[in-house]
């Protein structure tokens, strides 16, 4: 949750008085607000807090922590869907341990 | 380096570390304040890389760890009411309250659901006008400003169906709650970088002067972690102690002021209790009287509640970093991410599940030298003032 990802500005729309738009973190899109980004514009890149988007970033960083967050598997983590979330929780992956050697007995 | 895939960033981890080995001639012990940077840390063998005498001390950055008792149970209980949608983010789902957790209250007929933002929460209270729509703003003040966005757009659209049940906490009064202990043994500070990617980091030249301890901003990748380090070496070894932001790829001076404005329309400063290690003033969010209809402990009144802590956990001794996850008794035993006890294996965040999960457990080089770190950082330490 704490995670800032970092995402490509795709759509921007402003709903209800506040700049929404889609952001796509590597392949998965989310809504997030961008009122506080005013200077970022579709095709911008920027950080996101829990769909709130604080800062521009350049495309070359934007890929390379993407990468590398996908390979430590925290991009799963922090943007699997609710289904996901809840079958990680119900335990049937939780030993979450990436060489499976501890299973959590 | 084991993510470390490409060529050329090994070879930049390797020439960092060397660096770091170059430059340490004295042991230093740093605190890293972030969960995901403890997680990091670990993840990449990042404290491995690193001369003998540097020894990394967890801090009390994750956010879920550091929830009291005390909401988690206000949580369950909310959850579990009829006319209510409980909405938190995944990391919430297993932390163990005194009864249960909020996916046990989902199993049992609450309607608990995962949001990946506290917008979503504010969307589905449009959607479902006969419900209450409760979202728990677990975080630091990296979820701060959509959680504040989220009850300024709920007034905006006049809803009164959303509330926010608010555990929100703040990173520089704890890093000062931990120099300031008589017992500190902290040298150096790795400054979270997610966190100030909002806020900046004007609060730290202050406390960097006051406790003579170099604070450096920090990112989260293993490169970004190792520079963090070896600036703070640097320092430490030339004497200096000053803020520096290692991390200006994301990490201005001011910050998002935009952002903090937003914060200091809808927040004020509160005093709160940090699960594990007691009071901390000024340590924490609530929302301000204009936005009080929107508080969810205000709303639904929940009493009664009477928390009990497992007695072999020793989470709190684990966030304060006075010891390492191996040296509680339960740890890997009674304790594993399956069968948590305390909030510290249970979040993907915490230490306790980083140890677990990265076997560090089984190291003895990582048990050695590892204790009493912080000891003494008590209930009593953290809040004197
Ligand atoms: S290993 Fe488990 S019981 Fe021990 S401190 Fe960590 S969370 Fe608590």
């Amino acid at each position: 949750m704490c995670l800032a990802i970092p995402g490509k500005i795709e759509e921007i729309a402003v709903e209800g008085g506040v700049r929404m738009g889609r952001v796509n973190f590597g392949g998965v899109i989310k809504r997030v607000c961008l009122d506080c980004v005013p200077e970022a514009g579709v095709g911008d890149y920027a950080i996101v807090h829990a769909g709130f988007a604080i800062s521009k970033v350049d495309e070359e960083s934007t890929r390379e922590t993407l990468a590398l967050f996908r390979e430590m598997g925290v991009l799963d983590e922090e943007l699997a869907d609710e289904e996901a979330v809840l079958a990680r929780a119900a335990g049937k992956t939780q030993s979450c341990c990436p060489d499976g050697r501890y299973s959590g007995q | 380096m084991k993510y470390l895939t490409e060529f050329r960033n090994r070879e930049i981890a390797q020439r960092l570390a060397q660096e770091i080995h170059a430059l340490a001639t004295r042991p230093w012990k740093i605190l890293e304040v972030c969960g995901g940077q403890t997680h990091s840390i670990i993840k990449n063998g990042i404290d491995q890389m690193l001369p003998e005498g540097i020894e990394m001390v967890h801090g009390p950055g994750c956010p879920v760890c550091v929830t009291p008792l005390e909401l988690i149970d206000k949580a369950l209980a909310i959850a579990a009411r009829l006319e209510v949608i409980f909405c938190s983010f995944g990391d919430m789902l297993r932390v163990p309250g005194t009864a249960g957790d909020l996916f046990q209250v989902k199993g049992g007929g609450g309607d608990v659901r995962v949001v990946y933002s506290p917008l979503d929460a504010v969307e589905l209270a449009v959607k479902n006008p006969e419900r209450q729509v409760v979202f728990f703003g677990v975080g630091f003040e990296t979820t701060a400003p959509a959680n504040a966005m989220s009850v300024r757009i709920a007034r905006q659209r006049g809803l009164k169906n959303f509330s926010l049940l608010v555990s929100q906490a703040l990173v520089p009064p704890a890093i000062e709650a931990i120099l300031k202990s008589s017992a500190n043994r902290v040298q150096g500070v790795l400054a979270a970088g997610h966190v100030c990617s909002v806020m900046g980091y004007w609060q730290y030249p202050p406390l960097a002067e006051k406790y003579k301890v170099p604070i450096v901003v920090t990112g989260f990748e293993p490169l970004d972690l190792l520079e963090g380090i070896r600036r703070v070496v640097a320092q430490l070894e030339a004497g200096r102690h000053e803020a520096e932001n290692a991390y200006s790829r994301v990490v201005s001076f001011e910050g998002n002021r935009e952002a903090q404005k937003l914060l200091a329309e809808v927040f004020e400063v509160t005093d709160r209790a940090w699960r594990g290690i007691g009071v901390i003033p000024r340590s924490g969010w609530r929302l301000r009287a204009a936005y009080r209809e929107f508080d969810a402990e205000d709303r639904f009144q929940i009493a009664g509640v009477r928390t009990v802590e497992s007695p072999l956990c020793r989470s709190g001794d684990v966030l304060r970093g006075a010891i390492k996850p191996a040296h509680c008794a339960a740890f890997g035993k009674e304790c594993t991410p399956r069968h948590p006890l305390g909030a510290t294996m249970v979040s993907s965040e915490g230490a306790c599940a980083a140890y677990f999960n990265y076997g560090r457990f089984l190291s003895a080089k990582a048990l050695a030298g590892a204790a009493s770190t912080l000891s003494g950082l008590g209930p009593s330490g953290a809040a004197d003032d």
